[in-house]
């Protein structure tokens, strides 16, 4: 556990001059998931978008601070976002597979990345497909459109997406927030088994989503770090008194 | 095909190698810059394409001002401007030169004696003397006699006359900017408060079923080409009128300008009724909680808010009327008169422009005068368009930001 | 309250006659083409020529016209779609919204939208006949005539530097209307800025772009000043056998019939016809475009929540 694939230090973020977080320092471990809980608006999303710099999409955004992937500074003038983004790959919120076939939606990456041929894109479609706990339900219809699918289906057509490209961490942007219990229970299940491949970073709202899928939990609040632990000593015994009251449901 | 290597290798190299050592070396090296040629290219590419507005937009003045410039400047003159000559001077010009001035060809001139030489030479100077004091010294082409009045022979009082095929081409613009403003202002007459009025209903009082109808309506209208309300106007609008008024010449500013109005109504419509609906609902809501009837918060609140969208749009509805062609060209009658009255027929300078042009000398003084004209009528419609423009927008930011 | 009645009557009154006037005025012109026009419709009028009579209703035909109005809007629109479409990319894909740049281009394109038809005819004549075609002919036919006259190719270009607002507005709203999301989620599996706008964007706005192109030809089908002195012909025995050869156009031909015709009662019909045919045209494409927009617009709102 001595080897962060990220490590964050001291990290301030503005949209124009409103500043969204404040001197936040995290460390995030290989093959775990960890938790960004808090409020609405308190900066998780925000600091999960610097992990593969898609704020870079919002204009007038400043970054200060240090933020690094095994020690490489993502700011840093030499990096390529472009290979950043191959190696840490997201799923959002909302799902968005493209208004192609299921086939051509996981296919998309990988033609990306140069491969063309058509056996190997099979392959590694029906590979990501089972790993996305997705292929017995598709297999038959692989050339239908993504768009005919259920919300489930569609979120973890989209995780299937993302892990295609083997990135080796998973950005989870509250991927269930749209989604009934059971397809969320489904992504809950996926994610303790993605974990075993990649490292999974999630912000969710819902604490009991953390609690289930998280081993380390980091609590924000007005776009500060409250606190950063464990995901049991968080949710049992919290060091910090607001942590404990947002976590037992008193304000949030 | 090569830097695709890495990411496919990466997972194996990582599981051989320690871990510590692999993955933080990987870290650095991954994710370093690449040189994309052609992504670099294609983004010069793209913004060098998005450019080209406005290269036309000085293009457009450049290559049409041009052709003006030296009217502009005042290098052009048509005046005819010979000195006569005593006997003695003309012996002594070279061959070629006499037989121009004299107006003969130099085999002829070869065939003449002295003495006959010399009859001509006199008679020559005494027709210049003739013409010294006709119009024909007169440099038409100046500034000052293409805007300012002259007393030609044969009027009785300074005039504004544009006559540029008769004997001494005459190239006052007044005229046509009189008929110009004179269509326009018919036009307008009749598309603001039509146009304004529409927009205010649609926008605040009308069902939705009536605006699924107008408004598609309105679209249609703006659909019409210029040259088909130019033939309406000209073969049934010109005869209703006609009839209906009982005056002298079928064609003139009325029908002109009405059927200019057709055509101005939509840009008026549409960018009033976007000013309108554009205030913001929690003005009108707060007018109605306070027991305020739908027309009074129209009226009283809605319209003083979107004032500015409805100058603008008289604005732009303005520009759209000046540089508007066909209509007026086919339907005003286009006799360059001075005249106030809307009944007589009037040319303005755009059915000028189109009117004249395919039968002008290529870089005579016809020629660039008209290409003046249409410079002037771009530096009118530009400036409209901007200030049009310009109300619109910060309209905009001001209800958006309120 | 009654006194409130009445002025509440009067405004609605006033403003909703105001709204009728104009639908009525558009009902009656259209009823006006349509039905007079309607009367010289035939196969031989629409593919019938001029050389038996251009003035003659039993004789004359629009063929040739139709043909160069067609031929013409074609040529422009290969000009124009791929600056226009470009240009929008560059706007709603890269340029920085508040930047002075993207101010100077927006303010252009409003510009060169309001420029008057007619100056676009001078600019054709002056640029592209003159100066263009000039140029090729000075440096390729060693001055002889081939380029600097009017010619289908130049009323094209100029009717196609006329038409880029159209084009660029409409492919802008169109660029606008693909999700987010798409971009957010090809960006974030690697894709380069342009691979994305090549692969996800560009097809998804394809039926707007295709609404702008529409538009476009629709507006320079009807355009006529533009042409007059850059390509249109009043009349010619021959279909136009290449770019560089003059051409009829529907909308020059209705100019030309409503005043030169030596007997305008006689020419009534044929006017009719002609201006129904140019009508057709022009709504034809205007109602596809209006159509497809509309059903842009809806997946905008759904897209936007």
């Amino acid at each position: 556990m001595d080897n962060p694939v990220f490590h964050i230090e001291k990290l301030n973020f503005w949209y124009g001059a409103k500043q969204a977080l404040f001197d936040v320092d995290v460390t995030i471990r290989p093959n775990q998931s960890t938790a960004f809980i808090g409020p609405s608006g308190c900066g998780k999303t925000t600091l999960l978008r610097c992990l593969n710099r898609m704020n870079d999409l919002i204009e007038r955004t400043r970054v200060e601070g240090k933020i690094a992937l095994h020690g490489q500074g993502l700011y840093a003038p030499e990096v390529d976002v472009i290979e950043l983004r191959k190696r840490v790959g997201m799923v959002f919120q909302k799902s968005n597979p493209f208004p192609k076939s299921i086939f051509d939606n996981i296919a998309y990456g990988l033609r990306i990345q140069g491969v063309n041929s058509k056996n190997d894109l099979a392959d590694r479609i029906e590979a990501s497909l089972r790993k996305a706990a997705l292929w017995d339900e598709v297999k038959d219809r692989l050339n239908d459109s993504a768009m005919a699918l259920s919300g489930g289906q569609q979120q973890r057509l989209c995780i299937a997406r993302a892990i295609a490209v083997e990135p080796e961490v998973l950005l989870m942007d509250e991927p269930c927030s749209a989604l009934d219990p059971v397809a969320t229970a489904k992504i809950e299940e996926l994610i303790q088994d993605l974990k075993k491949e990649f490292t999974i970073v999630i912000v969710t709202h819902n604490m009991q989503q953390a609690a289930r899928v998280s081993d380390h939990t980091a609590f924000f609040y007005l776009g500060k770090l409250v606190e950063f632990d464990v995901t049991t000593k968080i949710f049992t015994n919290p060091a910090n008194k607001q942590t404990e009251d947002y976590v037992t449901g008193r304000f949030g | 095909m090569t830097e695709k290597q890495p990411v496919e290798t990466r997972r194996g190299d990582a599981g051989v190698a320690p871990a510590s050592l692999s993955r933080t070396d990987l870290g650095a090296a991954i994710i370093r810059k690449r040189s994309r040629p052609g992504e670099w290219l294609a983004e010069r590419g793209i913004f060098a394409v998005s450019l080209s507005s406005i290269v036309m937009i000085f293009l457009i003045f450049a290559f049409v001002g041009r052709e003006a410039l030296p009217v502009i400047l005042g290098q052009t003159s048509n005046a005819r401007t010979q000195k006569p000559l005593t006997p003695d001077e003309a012996t002594k010009l070279p061959a070629d030169k006499l037989a121009k001035y004299i107006g003969v060809s130099v085999s002829e001139l070869k065939g003449y004696d002295a003495e006959t030489l010399k009859t001509l030479v006199e008679l020559k100077a005494e027709e210049l003397a003739q013409v010294s004091n006709t119009d024909s010294r007169i440099n038409t082409t100046s500034w000052q006699k293409m805007f300012q009045p002259h007393r030609w022979l044969g009027y009785d009082k300074p005039e504004y006359i544009w006559q540029p095929t008769s004997e001494i081409p005459k190239y006052n613009c007044i005229p046509l900017f009189i008929g110009s403003l004179k269509a326009t202002l018919v036009a307008l007459l009749f598309s603001v408060p039509l146009g304004v009025a529409a927009a205010i209903y649609v926008s605040q009082l009308a069902s939705p079923k009536v605006r699924e109808i107008v408004k598609p309506t309105i679209e249609l209208l703006s659909g019409i080409p210029s040259v088909v309300l130019g033939f309406f106007a000209l073969i049934v609008l010109a005869t209703i009128l006609q009839t209906i008024f009982h005056y002298s010449s079928r064609l003139n500013a009325l029908v002109g300008g009405i059927a200019l109005g057709l055509a101005v109504i939509p840009v008026i419509f549409t960018i009033a009724e976007d000013a309108l609906t554009s205030v913001p609902k929690s003005y009108s809501q707060a007018a109605l909680a306070l027991g305020a009837a739908p027309w009074q918060v129209a009226w009283q609140v809605v319209l003083p808010a979107a004032l500015p969208g409805v100058f603008a749009a008289c604005i732009l509805g303005f520009g759209r009327a000046m540089g508007e062609t066909m209509i007026v060209l086919m339907a005003s009658g286009n006799a360059s008169i001075v005249s106030a009255s809307i009944l007589d027929s009037c040319r303005t300078i755009t059915a000028t422009i189109a009117a004249e042009l395919a039968e002008v000398v290529f870089g005579g003084a016809h020629y660039r005068i008209l290409f003046l004209l249409g410079t002037l009528l771009f530096a009118v419609t530009f400036v409209t368009n901007l200030v049009g423009e310009m109300i619109v927008h910060r309209l905009k930011a001001r209800l958006e930001g309120a | 309250m009654k006194i409130r009645d009445w002025r509440s009557v009067a405004f609605t009154g006033a403003t909703g006659l105001a709204t009728f006037c104009i639908v009525a005025m558009v009902v009656v012109i259209l009823g006006n083409i349509v039905w007079d026009g309607a009367a010289q419709m035939s196969l031989r009028f629409i593919f019938g020529g001029t050389s038996e009579g251009m003035f003659d209703a039993q004789k004359a035909g629009v063929f040739p016209m139709i043909f160069g109005t067609v031929a013409l809007v074609v040529l422009m629109t290969i000009g124009v779609v791929p600056v226009g479409v470009i240009t929008a990319v560059y706007l709603t894909e890269y340029a920085r919204h508040e930047s002075l740049i993207t101010r100077v281009i927006r303010g252009a394109i409003n510009n060169l939208a309001g420029v008057p038809s007619i100056v676009f005819g001078l600019f054709g004549l002056g640029f592209f006949v003159q100066f263009v075609g000039g140029g090729i002919d000075k440096v390729f036919f060693g001055g002889q005539l081939h380029y600097a006259k009017p010619a289908l190719i130049w009323a094209a270009a100029t009717m196609a530097v006329l038409t880029l607002p159209v084009v660029i507005v409409a492919t802008e709203e169109a660029l606008r209307a693909v999700p987010h999301g798409f971009r957010e989620g090809s960006l974030a599996l690697g894709a380069t800025k342009l691979e994305t706008i090549w692969k996800v964007v560009l097809p998804q706005a394809l039926p707007g772009i295709l609404t702008g192109a529409i538009l476009a030809v629709g507006r320079g089908a009807g355009e006529v000043a533009p042409i007059m002195f850059t390509g249109a012909a009043y009349y010619l025995a021959h279909l136009p056998k290449g770019p560089t050869d003059q051409f009829m156009h529907l909308g020059y031909h209705v100019f030309v019939l409503s005043t030169q015709s030596p007997d305008i009662e006689r020419t009534k019909p044929i006017l009719y016809g002609t201006v129904l045919v140019l009508l057709l045209l022009t709504f034809l494409l205007n109602l596809t475009a209006v159509l497809v927009r509309a059903g842009i617009r809806a997946k905008l709102r759904a897209a936007n929540g």
